[in-house]
């Protein structure tokens, strides 16, 4: 199993969401995050004085797949999320010990 | 009597009184999310004391009979003594009662002592604040309305008005006695109280409601009318005359600011548009009845694009005057209360005659009296205004109440709820349980929660 975790653009989230929930993706978490990348921030202008915002809003996606799954759904939002611009985020895979749905202490692939 | 300019000037006032609400929403965005009810609080306390102030004593030390040479009113309407009949026997101040012009007159009172605040935003003490607001008000506004808009004269027409008025300095709502007085005094609160933490450096210092700052502005314009319309005193000529300066300066000006801004910034701005109207406004209330809409038009553009520049002072010579109070309505007031000695139109309502219509230096020469006079009266008596308060009860809070925010601090409130999160009970307060309540309550919770969680489960 792995867990996949996704920080993408905030305005990409319901094509994203969309995608995965077409390929058959029954759960994931969502937050808030903040943070930047490569390309750092941007300038904002207030009376002529230049502010410097590095900290960008950004969605945190969280995703359990059994192994077969994961590049799949990789492949799904990294296509969703991609609008060629920096700034687009990163997604990245840990492997999973054990993953147990508390309603029915299913475990492993059957919890997910 | 007349009904019709009763009517006007009765309305006016209303409008006038609605521009210091507007200015709460014009500053009240431009702070922090953790600061925008003590910015607001600013306004509406100087609505509350000088409202009670205006009507105690300080119309009679402004309108009173002069008692020292021009200087300062007596304190002969003390409560308004004297001008409170209705029937026949009513004190008139031209066509209208003069309780109207006592109401017209207050609403001007309560807003250049709100313009002050905006030098001293995030950091001032409330009670301080107020302490200021009173002292400014009776030693400063109230002897400088005098000077500037008492034009009084006794039974045989011998001139007992302000020494400023009697001189023909041309101020016809307050270029000087409302906006270089407030912007001088906020360049000495901003001295007086220091730099904010992170000035200058820390980003979460731009405004937090750009929309705020938008609406305040159209509230301000759209009181501004009844602030230089309304000072015709009657619904006429001179009144229509203003109102049309009153609309094309501002929008001159708006134009003038974005065009510097997108030169020098490559945007054209939302906070840069709401300023800029300002700054139109601010320079065309001593012109307004004075020069007509075509230099109104020069004016506003001057105004626009000199307080638009203007602004980046504070960081070329590091005070910390927050909101831009100097930048936009000490030099807005300037810009306009001078441009009056160029292109005063003798044709005009205000009748002077500027440089541009032959009049020569004499013009400009009063006007420069009458700015720089102000502008220096209101700086010095404001600076030790300051100093003593600074001295004995302090004005400035403490560092971790201003990075926990003011409000809350000062306060004990949030304007958002996202602010304050979580909580452990609620009680209502009241007698000794209020004091308790918050005195428990207190910034370092908030700064802290991890810690604060920490405690309750061990």
């Amino acid at each position: 199993m792995k867990l996949i975790t996704a920080i993408v653009r905030p305005e990409k989230l319901d094509s994203i969401r969309e995608g995965l929930e077409s390929y058959g993706v029954q759960g994931l978490t969502v937050s808030s995050a903040s943070g930047y990348g490569q390309q750092r921030g941007y300038t904002e202008v207030y009376r002529g004085a230049e502010y410097s915002v590095d900290l960008l809003p950004k969605a945190r996606i969280e995703v359990l797949a059994t192994d077969e799954q994961t590049d799949d759904i990789l492949d799904v939002i990294i296509t969703t999320a991609n609008t060629g611009r920096a700034g687009d985020g990163k997604v990245w895979t840990v492997d999973v010990h054990e993953a147990i749905r508390v309603r029915t202490g299913e475990r492993g692939a059957a919890a997910i | 009597m007349n009904a019709g300019d009763t009517a006007w000037v009765l309305a006016s006032a209303a409008l006038v009184l609605l521009m210091t609400p507007g200015l709460a929403f014009f500053y009240g965005g431009m702070t922090r999310a953790k600061s925008v009810l003590n910015m607001m609080m600013m306004s509406f306390g100087a609505i509350a004391l000088v409202g009670v102030l205006w009507v105690l004593f300080g119309y009679s030390m402004s309108f009173g009979t002069d008692a020292f040479g021009g200087l300062v009113g007596n304190l002969a309407k003390f409560g308004l003594h004297g001008v409170l009949s209705t029937g026949k026997d009513m004190p008139l101040t031209g066509t209208i009662p003069e309780l109207a012009f006592v109401g017209f007159q207050a609403v001007f009172a309560i807003i250049t002592v709100a313009l002050i605040s905006g030098s001293i935003a995030d950091r001032a003490k409330f009670g301080s604040w107020m302490v200021f607001a009173a002292l400014f008000s009776v030693l400063v506004y109230f002897p400088v309305a005098h000077w500037v808009f008492d034009a009084n004269k006794d039974a045989s027409g011998n001139f007992i008005g302000g020494w400023l008025n009697q001189l023909g300095v041309i101020d016809f709502a307050g270029g000087t006695a409302v906006h270089i007085n407030a912007g001088a005094a906020g360049l000495a609160l901003a001295l007086v109280l220091g730099k904010r933490n992170g000035f200058g450096k820390d980003p979460n210092h731009r405004p937090h409601n750009l929309p705020f700052v938008m609406l305040g502005a159209g509230l301000l314009w759209f009181g501004w009318f009844g602030f230089n319309a309304g000072s015709a005193l009657a619904a006429n000529g001179t009144a229509a005359f203003a109102w049309i300066n009153t609309l094309v300066a501002p929008c001159a000006a708006t134009l003038g600011w974005l065009i510097v801004e997108k030169i020098r910034d490559g945007h054209a701005t939302s906070l840069g548009a709401a300023s800029g109207a300002v700054a139109g406004l601010v320079a065309i209330t001593p012109a307004c009845a004075a020069v007509s809409p075509l230099w109104a038009i020069i004016l506003g553009v001057l105004a626009g694009a000199v307080c638009a520049l203007a602004v980046g002072l504070k960081y070329r010579f590091g005070y910390d005057d927050s909101l831009d109070v100097v930048g936009v309505h000490m030099v807005g007031g300037i810009v306009g209360t001078l441009f009056i000695g160029l292109a005063a139109s003798p044709g005009a309502p205000s009748a002077g005659t500027g440089l541009f219509y032959g009049g020569g230096f004499d013009l400009l020469g009063k006007q420069a009296l009458g700015a720089f006079t102000v502008l220096g009266y209101s700086f010095v008596v404001s600076l030790l205004i300051g100093l003593a308060i600074k001295a004995t009860i302090g004005f400035r809070v403490t560092t971790e109440a201003e990075e926990a925010g003011i409000d809350i601090a000062i306060h004990a409130e949030t304007a958002y709820s996202s602010a304050a999160s979580g909580g452990n009970g609620f009680h209502p307060l009241g007698g000794k349980a209020a004091s308790e309540e918050i005195s428990r309550f207190n910034a370092d919770d908030l700064l802290t929660p991890s810690t604060k969680a920490g405690k309750v489960s061990s």
